[in-house]
């Protein structure tokens, strides 16, 4: 179990944010990753050898998730787009700058479809390659990288608030201020 | 490589993730030179990836909480290994409280079946009514992330035992480990008809299945059907007087693999 502590310990940050930005509410957040890592603890020498422990766990993870939103979905109790940004999950900000700044980058992740949001947080976020992610979400490499486009657009949609046709086609046209005064403004 | 190799969305995409290898990555700088909207929608992405990390990053730096302990989480797992569930203190109290809300629930599930009747419902054969049970108890029991089983798989012969007794027939665990589902463990639940034995497993990747198993009032077998309800599918068989239904989040057709072989091994083990 020492090989455990030295691979798991460290990705146990990473996965509670990978929940929480999945699931929303801190508390299933963890449930989720506890549920997973007592798992992982159960099943640690049935792993595959030639995959790493990240991607394993990631996997786990992220099963766990999606069964438990489609369980609540089932329920009609789901996260929809018009849900209010939930400014609980987003964890002690600097300054209020921000917290409006990370409000409406969460907001806008919210309302992605479940697979976009997956993507675009394995790779952007959680530095996934793009194997690794499709190993993740059991979906081909392609897939993965139709899904990440679509998902950024969307998000850029979003957050410009731009008409979704426009968009679309992949131009910037008059309509994008890009790094305006807008929310990217303390970014890069 | 090409060099004369067109730019495509991917790209971009990879421009972004870092993930393009050098010389590649400057024919994107070079096409991106020359094509301010293209230049323009790669920089929102850029900026929106590390807006995210951003916003996302306070997250992973929040202290862990006791409970995602992974040198506790691991002590607690052996600790379970090593006691067995009846010597565990207030086991016994555990196990008359479940009985007892068993019991409640297998009172109203039983008020609600006569509603059924009486105002006129679909009738349902034996094995669609015993697919059901599985599927409602799999909904509320593989979904949870904290306590799935009320036993675990190394209590398998109290387990065994216990359901038994409750269900006044000797009830045997099939072993799927060769299909690549490991047994988690099992519980009592309550059914429309009595209390029934609900035995989980689940693959590495964590996709969980679970057999409920019940006496059935018919003596005899049944044959195998598929049954499938949303995303939830079912195959169920009677052998003996014994009620089998493996339900999973899956289709009917991906358990039936699973089912014959169980049902194989019940046969001989029972």
């Amino acid at each position: 179990m020492n090989d455990m502590m030295l691979l798991v310990e460290p990705l146990i940050p990473p996965l509670r944010r990978y929940a929480r930005a999945l699931v929303k509410d801190h508390a299933t957040a963890d449930d989720l990753v506890q549920d997973c890592l007592e798992r992982a603890i159960t099943r640690w020498h049935q792993r595959r050898q030639d995959g790493d422990a990240r991607t394993w766990l990631f996997t786990i993870l992220h099963n766990l998730a999606v069964s438990h939103m489609r369980q609540n979905r089932r329920r009609g109790s789901h996260v929809t787009l018009d849900d209010g940004v939930d400014e609980a999950m987003i964890a002690r900000p600097a300054t209020q700058e921000d917290a409006l700044h990370h409000a409406d980058v969460i907001q806008a992740l919210q309302s992605l479809p479940e697979d976009q949001r997956s993507v675009l947080l394995l790779v952007s976020v959680e530095d996934l390659t793009y194997a690794e992610a499709a190993r993740v979400l059991d979906i081909p490499i392609g897939t993965v990288m139709s899904r990440l486009a679509r998902a950024r657009e969307k998000l850029l949609q979003k957050m410009e608030g731009a008409p979704a046709q426009e968009a679309a086609k992949g131009g910037a046209t008059i309509h994008r201020p890009v790094f305006g005064a807008g929310i990217f403004r303390r970014v890069k | 490589m090409n060099p004369g190799r067109p730019i495509t969305e991917e790209d971009f995409q990879a421009y972004v993730d870092h993930a393009l290898d050098e010389r590649r990555q400057e024919e994107v700088e070079e096409y991106l030179s020359t094509h301010p909207d293209a230049a323009r929608r790669v920089a929102a992405y850029a900026a929106q990836r590390q807006a995210l990390r951003a916003a996302l990053a306070p997250i992973a730096e929040e202290p862990v909480p006791d409970r995602l302990n992974l040198a506790r989480l691991i002590e607690a797992r052996q600790h379970r290994q090593a006691h067995s569930w009846l010597s565990a203190p207030g086991a016994g109290l555990w196990r008359n409280i479940a009985a007892a809300v068993a019991l409640v629930l297998i009172g109203g599930a039983g008020g609600w079946s006569m509603h059924g009747i009486t105002a006129g419902k679909a009738s349902m054969n034996p094995e669609s009514m015993l697919t059901q049970e599985a599927m409602d108890n799999y909904r509320v029991y593989a979904a949870d992330a904290v306590r799935p089983v009320e036993m675990h798989a190394g209590e398998q012969e109290q387990l065994l035992r216990w359901v038994s007794q409750r269900l006044d027939r000797k009830v045997a665990v099939p072993d799927l480990s060769a299909s690549g589902y490991r047994f988690m463990g099992g519980r009592l639940v309550a059914t429309a008809h009595g209390p029934g034995a609900m035995f989980f497993y689940d693959d590495s990747s964590g996709n969980r299945i679970a057999m409920l198993v019940r006496p059935m009032k018919q003596d005899g077998d049944a044959p195998m059907t598929e049954h499938q309800k949303d995303d939830v599918g079912g195959v169920t068989w009677c052998n003996r007087g014994m009620g089998y239904s493996l339900v999973a989040d899956a289709s009917a057709q991906a358990l039936h693999p699973l089912a014959d072989e169980a049902r194989r091994q019940l046969r001989t083990k029972i």
